[in-house]
């Protein structure tokens, strides 16, 4: 196996988007990142282009760029708010994104600007079952 | 998209998914794009020895008194200059220069007066080269066609440890020189064995029975070669700036445009000479240059290339490069800018990213 894969997981707690997205939220601050499925597709990331602290991220629209040595693919919100922090380490080592996901390739942190958008949002078992209809 | 019902599958296909290949469609057939990651594979060609799939790419022979006549007239390049037993690298072209194909022809032994050829073509282009190669045939006595795409598979041993991986596997034929093949078994496969590839590494490229492929494969990969994918084969490729057929070259690009003026015998006449020989004399508007990226980026095809803010080109084929980590492609740009140094700025997706016109190749092999 490659030296940077790591097992399938959908960890519980984290709150999951179609478009292969995950958002853990705390007290109306949400750090945003992709899913095991959306790094092991990709392959391994050599850039992520992450927006600006202090932008605006709108749900269901695109917020930043990530590439593989072969494309590129936008990230996209699962929810909409004011980027407060970008996760500068992914910014400079971007294969972090393969090898944890859920933990240190985290991409922003957005201050929610409606919580209840989280109601549309998926719960891991939910998502699991989405992604096994896909197959 | 075709669905996956209407794609190819080479006889290494089982291979592959076993090797938990990434499959995907390429040019009607269903190939490993990648097996542990583009990055790895890339690594392992330019420092050990990979081995790639490549049985989709098209195989015409053209047999006959007349054989050598015909490939004078139909390709760019003069087949007459190779002895037997030789490999060349030829573009097929149209009337008007426009390229139809980028391709390898071997040079057979002649037998009994008759002239034979074994033409690789890229697979997107396999059928229309032979319905070309058919067409022109017409009317030439003493040269015949036939697609024997069906015949081989084909495998692309390459990297530094290629030749020594590949040499014991060698039964009654000696290791060929660069240019040049061998008629004989490998790995206990009836095999020819050519000094060729597509990745800038020394290696060879295997044309041999689809039945036979597996246990040549395994073979090889138990010698030491890791499976590489399309992905690090695209890579490979662009770091040594060697075209693409369908990004680099095109009908609506020449030879002479496209900096492959060195694979056109200007000297003979065939297909698309007229329009190439007054190019070469009076050079042409837009050329095809490499470049490399001053900063951070990655060009894709497509993106417009401009200098002191005004559009001179459009990339063709870009990636970020495994060996140089930074972005590297090529483009068509004006003429007056493709100098080497020129400062460029590649607009990827609206970001202007700085680059630079480089020298060929972008990546210098160990020892060169």
């Amino acid at each position: 196996m490659a030296e940077t894969a790591v097992p399938e997981s959908y960890p519980e707690g984290l709150l999951y988007h179609k478009e292969h997205d995950w958002a853990r939220i705390e007290d109306g601050e949400a750090t945003f990142g992709i899913t095991w499925y959306a790094q092991d597709s990709l392959g391994e990331v050599v850039q992520f282009d992450p927006p600006d602290v202090g932008s605006t991220v709108s749900a269901n629209k695109s917020y930043a760029e990530i590439e593989s040595i072969k494309a590129v693919s936008d990230v996209i919100a699962p929810l909409s708010g004011e980027v407060t922090e970008i996760n500068e380490a992914v910014s400079e080592t971007p294969e972090l994104i393969n090898e944890d996901p859920y933990g240190a390739g985290w991409m922003i942190k957005v201050k929610l600007y409606d919580p209840a958008e989280t109601e549309s949002l998926l719960s891991a078992a939910a998502y699991k079952e989405f992604l096994q209809q896909q197959e | 998209m075709p669905s996956a019902a209407d794609l190819k599958r080479t006889p290494l296909y089982d291979a592959h998914v076993r090797a938990r290949a990434r499959m995907v469609p390429f040019a009607g057939w269903e190939m490993p794009v990648q097996y542990e990651g583009v990055r790895q594979e890339h690594v392992a060609v330019r420092t050990k020895a990979g081995i790639f799939d490549v049985s989709h790419m098209g195989e015409i022979e053209t047999r006959g008194p007349r054989a050598t006549e015909f490939l004078r007239h139909l390709l760019t390049n003069d087949i007459e200059k190779v002895p037997p037993g030789g490999a060349q690298y030829a573009l097929l072209c149209q009337e008007d220069g426009g390229v139809l194909d980028d391709l390898f022809t071997y040079r057979f032994p002649e037998a009994g007066g008759e002239q034979r050829y074994l033409t690789v073509v890229n697979a997107s282009n396999a059928d229309s080269d032979f319905a070309w190669f058919e067409k022109q045939a017409e009317g030439w006595d003493g040269a015949e066609v036939t697609d024997r795409s069906p015949d081989y598979a084909m495998l692309a041993l390459q990297g530094p440890e290629a030749i020594s991986l590949i040499d014991p596997l060698l039964e009654d034929i000696d290791l060929p020189d660069r240019f040049r093949f061998a008629e004989g078994t490998v790995a206990g496969a009836h095999a020819l064995v050519c000094r060729t590839g597509y990745t800038g590494e020394d290696g060879v490229e295997l044309l041999l029975s689809p039945a036979d492929a597996e246990s040549v494969w395994n073979a090889l990969t138990e010698a030491g070669a890791s499976p590489a994918g399309l992905g690090a084969r695209d890579t490979l490729r662009l770091e040594v700036c060697y075209p693409l057929y369908g990004n680099d070259l095109s009908t609506d690009r020449t030879p002479i445009e496209a900096g492959l003026k060195w694979a056109c015998a200007l000297d003979k006449d065939f297909v698309g000479a007229e329009t190439l020989r007054e190019q070469a004399e009076q050079g042409t508007s837009e050329k095809l240059v490499p470049f490399l990226f001053t900063g951070t980026g990655i060009p894709r095809a497509g993106n417009t290339i401009l200098s002191g803010g005004e559009p001179i080109g459009t990339t063709t084929s870009g990636t970020l490069s495994p060996c140089l980590e930074v972005g590297i492609g090529m483009g068509y740009v004006q003429a007056d800018r493709s100098e080497r140094g020129t400062e460029i700025e590649v607009d990827v997706r609206g970001k202007h990213r700085a680059a630079q016109v480089a020298a060929k190749p972008l990546y210098q092999k160990k020892g060169d």
